[in-house]
């Protein structure tokens, strides 16, 4: 994963709450086994209905999203943090996303920032304003730079490692090797086996 | 000790390593699998050049993608076929067991867990689909992931998790005849929000819930992702134990008896305390539908849909705007004079042998209202069999339905059977998201009971309107 420090980027305001990883890339994009070439799906279909914010000339080449409230909700798919990234963002701000969304936002290194609805506001107000209005997102330093108004926001402490170092959460966990063989060995042999199958 | 709850208690029990400021390492008791969330897993296993560490604590299934046709051999779609052959590559290149289409049991991966007796108490359960929420009916910590935490689970049979909060929703009284699971759980998130269990585990108790049968349970608890919940889960007992004895994956035996044994402790202690309660009255629910576009947006059967004007909340108000001119639908309607092209029942939600007995016993005798389309697509092909011995199939055929083999059909886009633009449904599935059974299309979330009394008026109705 590529590591996340500092970003500084021009922001989009997508004022709508509870947008679901449906609208952020539908369905059938989900039948590819890759893991790039989703950002021609992104939004796919409120783009198509026209007159859509992220196609705004003025919000071209933007990276940090400004969402309403509980972004990211409903299926798991992944694939809406690929696209995201895929079209260029590295950051998302909200006041609530959706747990499992959040999980792989972090897993994939694309930041999700919770600030109160009041500071999104204020930063969805300062960049429908001046558009060219640049954000600093500084993940060090755990804060929202924009003109005047600044924002602190927090995330926990551990993941906030794995952003700044980039780290494989895979390696991190085969440390633990040891300890998973002595949980192993500890298991109730009534748990459930797939294998052998029965038919 | 300090009191407890469930959920607690199955998160203990599973820690492989606890370090301050770090995500406990949870140990995965069962890993799910299915076409659409693992390919890009798989591959990283391959770029990094690891096992699957535990095949025999994984299942796979092809689910999303396939056709349900009869004719269950062929998928037309070149991108859905490779994507199924892709899982089948993979499935045997890592020693992963398969149910393939149209096989003796396969099914949606939430239909088969607890199909096979895999799902079972006070275990920890894991799938690329939100909808894993659904085993916690088992009193199982079930939680959907993400494609990166499906390659950690098949690399390592663990994940690290922060630890959620925990809520307790309880329902109150008796459910009155003819209101059920699907009812209770779409006034629970109608209740709480789309975001309202957000970071919780939700404990459904009360005596509406140990009222449920385990197919009703699941139905409760494969909901509250849509409340936002991590997970939803229901303290074992009698009802759990006898519909898991003698499943195939079922413990035998003597080993039944200690699996029994440690599965009646599994209970929320008298004294735990919750993060926070919420408290339904089970007497005072009715039939229940949604007119919106997320969840959250449902009302009463009996009611009007909403104006939006009524909504305070400037957000609520916007978003109640927008999704009723998705909808194509008028505040101040009633919602029974909501007439639908489509009705489906089946899905991870309500494909179950019960939710099929349900529809079918509202069917029987009666037919589909004209133009109207009516799929029955069964959960599993264990469903499906259990259906056809009962000659439910007989009577969705010969009321005009159309009786299909075991997959997630249209509760999700993206195998043939799809709404069209502005094609409206009655559908017993778990999302009524802008698009989400085709472009274009409009979902209205409804019981099996609902869905076939709306299959023969041709509007929303109950059973008891027939």
């Amino acid at each position: 994963m590529e590591p996340f420090t500092v970003h500084t980027g021009r922001a989009v305001p997508l004022r709508r709450s509870n947008v679901d990883t449906d609208q952020i890339i539908p369905s059938d994009y989900l039948k590819r086994v890759s893991r790039t070439g989703f950002a021609d799906g992104l939004f796919r279909e409120w783009r198509a209905a026209g007159d859509f914010v992220l196609d705004q000339p003025e919000y071209a080449g933007a990276t940090v999203l400004l969402a309403g409230p509980d972004f990211g909700t409903g299926s798991s798919r992944e694939h809406a943090v690929w696209a995201l990234q895929d079209a260029g963002f590295r950051v998302v701000v909200s006041s609530r996303f959706a747990d499992i969304f959040r999980n792989n936002a972090l897993k994939g290194g694309l930041l999700p920032v919770v600030l109160g609805s009041d500071a999104v506001e204020g930063l969805m107000a300062a960049v429908e304003t001046a558009p060219q209005t640049e954000l600093t997102v500084d993940l060090q330093r755990c804060q929202v730079d924009c003109g005047g108004q600044n924002y602190r926001f927090e995330l926990e402490e551990s993941a906030r490692q794995r952003l700044l170092q980039g780290l494989d959460d895979i390696a991190l966990t085969l440390r633990y090797e040891e300890e998973i063989l002595a949980f192993e060995a500890s298991r109730p042999s009534w748990k459930p086996k797939t294998i052998p199958a029965i038919t | 000790m300090t009191a407890r709850t469930l959920a607690e208690k199955v998160w203990e029990s599973h820690v492989v390593h606890r370090e301050e400021g770090e995500p406990d390492l949870l140990y995965i008791d069962l890993h799910l699998v299915h076409e659409v969330t693992s390919p890009q897993a798989f591959d990283g296993l391959r770029l990094a050049g690891r096992p699957v560490r535990r095949p025999d604590l994984t299942q796979a299934t092809e689910d999303h993608n396939i056709p349900t046709d009869l004719l269950g051999g062929l998928i037309e779609d070149p991108v859905s076929r490779i994507q199924v052959e892709t899982l089948r590559a993979n499935c045997s290149e890592f020693g992963v067991p398969l149910r393939s289409m149209a096989q003796d049991k396969q099914g949606v991966v939430h239909v088969i867990g607890p199909d096979l007796g895999l799902t079972q108490p006070g275990t920890t359960v894991v799938c690329g689909d939100s909808h894993t929420s659904t085993h916690g009916a088992f009193g199982a910590l079930a939680f959907g992931i993400g494609t990166s935490e499906v390659e950690h689970v098949l690399a390592t049979q663990t994940l690290p998790q922060r630890k959620p909060k925990t809520m307790a929703v309880t329902v109150q009284g008796a459910l009155p005849s003819g209101v059920t699971a699907k009812d209770l759980i779409l006034a629970v998130i109608a209740q709480i929000g789309t975001g309202g269990g957000q970071g919780h585990v939700i404990e459904y108790r009360g005596q509406a819930i140990e009222g449920l049968s385990m197919e009703g349970r699941m139905t409760v608890c494969n909901m509250s992702i849509e409340a936002g919940a991590r997970a939803g889960l229901v303290a074992p007992d009698e009802t759990t134990f006898e519909y898991l004895k003698g499943r195939p994956h079922a413990p035998q035996g003597a080993e039944w008896d200690r699996a029994v044994e440690a599965w009646r402790e599994l209970r929320t202690d008298p004294d735990a305390r919750f993060d926070r309660e919420v408290v339904i009255d089970a007497t005072a629910l009715t039939p229940f539908v949604t007119w919106g576009t997320n969840p959250g947006q449902g009302a009463p059967l009996a009611a009007e849909i909403p104006d939006p004007s009524s909504f305070a909340d400037p957000a609520e108000r916007d978003a109640a705007e927008r999704a009723l001119a998705y909808m194509g639908l008028q505040g101040g309607t009633p919602l029974r004079a909501v007439a639908v092209d489509t009705v489906f029942i089946g899905s991870c939600t309500n494909g179950r042998l019960e939710d099929l007995r349900a529809a079918a016993e509202v069917l029987r005798g009666r037919h589909v209202a004209d133009g109207v389309r009516a799929l029955v697509v069964p959960g599993s092909m264990d469903v499906k069999a259990a259906a056809e011995a009962e000659g439910l199939d007989r009577v969705f055929t010969e009321a005009g339905a159309q009786w299909r083999n075991a997959g997630c059909s249209m509760c999700l886009g993206m195998n043939p059977d799809t709404l069209a633009p502005q094609e409206r449904s009655a559908s017993t599935s778990n999302r009524n998201f802008e698009g989400r059974q085709g472009r274009g299309g409009r979902t209205h979330l409804v019981s099996p009971a609902v869905a076939a009394a709306t299959a023969v008026v041709g509007r929303l109705a109950a059973p008891a309107d027939l």
